[in-house]
């Protein structure tokens, strides 16, 4: 695999009020590369993914993308967040559009594609998702697995360098989570960037090359499925692990 | 009230009755689809997120207070008042004489836009925030997010206080009868002065105005059916060939 650097990001920070919730946060994810981040809730996982997209503004540290740093004044922060495809957990579909249109609104005014190239791109990552057969579809006449894959797909079309996902299945019924756990297998081997942050520990261990456990604000371990799964190094990592394995099993 | 004497000023006057009914939609529809657009305009820019320091932070919040004041004195003073300030300050200020119907219009306008200034940004603040990060995250700007995915789902949510507006309007298009705009209650004294029968006149005049607010109140709700669009949608065939729609939506 080669070690090119999608984004790299040095001591980043930050606080809500005198709530320090990001800690000098130091990582990077590489080119084709599936990265986990685990850790129990409140440690900060959205926070670090909101923060790489700016949805939320750091309050220190670098973020560097394609050798520049995007905290820097006057960076085009819009340019760069069409780079970053975004999945979270409440799906987000815009209700105004139908399936088809949620994947082709942001390629025709954020990316400038014409509407026939659009559908086109969209159509295609439709059906990767297995959602080709739905395009007339409004938001609410789905079912929350069938709007994440959409969400997923509308993010694709936009040909991302990394995709960001925040627990893409915390907010589906059971039944559901398995469809688009499949979804973002199959994208896994793809060789697409993907930074997930979730809960489903089976999945991380199967599909990650890299797992990231974060504690408190920081990092508190990093290693591949099998180092942080099987031979955790930090006590806390172990707690954490304990806690959730006994938890799957109520 | 006589019987012979409703269809007495009804057959003599329904001209006139129907010129005035006419003014007074005609003020209105101008007056709602106008101050729609101030609404909506005045609520984009309210919600425009305040940078956190440097000029256009004072600027913007300059801009908010002048806005603010401005929905505050029409919320705050009746219209009939506003006609006489607005209609006879021109006059004596500027020293023209702007055209009645002209005056009307921009009454209702201004005053319509500051309510639905305050209509359309609670209807702003009552989108799931989840849909400006979406249209964040994409890498939409503020007018994007705006003009894409926000203002379509408020329109929509607002069509029924908009409507509101609207009958409100042809119910107090009434009080520009101060400023002598031939609407359908200046048209009703007219006639009913000329006959010396206030009763008829104005229950004919009554029966104008229900029938004005009735109808558009229906038409309103047959239009906010149809864009709701059907309750199902078409599901593509797995066997059948995908087509791609010419239009979305
Ligand atoms: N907008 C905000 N304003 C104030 N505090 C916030 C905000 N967003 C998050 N926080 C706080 O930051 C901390 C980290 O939150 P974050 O959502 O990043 O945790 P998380 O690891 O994603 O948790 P979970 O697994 O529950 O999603 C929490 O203490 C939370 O209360
Ligand atoms: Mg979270």
């Amino acid at each position: 695999m080669s070690k090119e650097r999608v984004i790299e990001i040095q001591h980043l920070s930050k606080s809500f009020g005198n709530n320090e919730v990001l800690k000098d946060i130091n990582f990077s994810v590489n080119k084709g590369e599936v990265v986990c981040i685990i850790g129990s809730s409140g440690s900060g996982k959205s926070t670090l993914l909101r923060c790489i997209n700016m949805l939320e503004k750091p309050d220190g540290g670098k973020i560097i993308y394609k050798g520049k740093n995007i905290l820097q004044e006057g960076h085009d922060i819009y340019k760069y967040r069409a780079k970053l495809g975004m999945v979270f957990q409440q799906f987000n579909l815009f209700k105004n559009h139908n399936a088809l249109s949620n994947c082709v609104v942001g390629q025709v005014k954020v990316l400038g594609r014409s509407e026939e190239e659009a559908k086109e791109v969209a159509m295609k990552y439709l059906k990767v998702v297995g959602m080709e057969n739905y395009i007339h579809a409004k938001p609410r006449q789905l079912s929350g697995g069938q709007q994440q894959r959409i969400a997923i797909a509308r993010a694709l079309s936009m040909e991302p360098d990394v995709m960001l996902f925040d627990e893409p299945t915390s907010a589906l019924d059971p039944e559901m989570v398995g469809e688009v756990l499949k979804v973002m297998k199959e994208l896994a081997n793809t060789g697409l960037t993907m930074l997930i942050v979730t809960h489903e520990m089976g999945f991380a261990r199967e599909v990650a090359d890299r797992v990231v456990f974060m504690d408190k604000g920081v990092i508190a371990e990093e290693g591949t499925p099998e180092e942080i799964f099987n031979n955790p190094k930090e006590e806390r990592t172990k707690e954490f692990l304990k806690r959730i394995l006994n938890e799957d099993l109520d | 009230m006589s019987l012979e004497w409703l269809i007495r000023i009804a057959t003599n006057y329904w001209p006139m009755f129907l010129r005035g009914a006419w003014i007074t939609l005609l003020i209105s529809i101008v007056g709602t689809v106008v101050g729609f657009i101030i609404g909506l305009c005045v609520g984009v820019i309210k919600t425009i997120p305040l940078p956190e320091k440097g000029s256009k932070r004072i600027f913007l919040k300059t801009i908010n207070g002048l806005l603010s004041a401005y929905i505050e004195f029409f919320r705050g003073t009746p219209m009939i008042v506003q006609s006489m300030v607005f209609y006879y300050g021109t006059a004596l200020v500027f020293d023209i004489h702007i055209d009645r119907l002209l005056a009307a219009m921009i009454i209702v306008s201004v005053n319509t836009g500051a309510y639905m200034s305050e209509i359309v940004r609670g209807g702003i603040s009552s989108i799931d925030k989840g849909q400006f990060e979406a249209a964040h995250a994409i890498g939409m700007n503020h007018v994007q997010t705006m003009t894409n995915v926000v203002l379509p789902q408020v329109v929509r949510n607002i069509l029924p206080a908009t409507g509101n507006e609207f009958v409100i309007n042809i119910k107090d298009t009434s009080v520009l009868n101060v400023i002598s705009v031939t609407e359908l209650y200046f048209q009703t004294k007219t006639i009913a002065g000329n006959n010396f029968r206030y009763t008829e006149a104005f229950f004919i005049t009554s029966i104008i105005y229900f029938v004005m607010t009735f109808t558009v109140t229906r038409i309103l709700r047959a239009f906010e059916r149809k864009l709701d669009g059907p309750e199902n949608y078409n599901m593509l065939g797995n066997q059948m060939q995908v087509a791609i729609p010419k239009k979305l939506d």
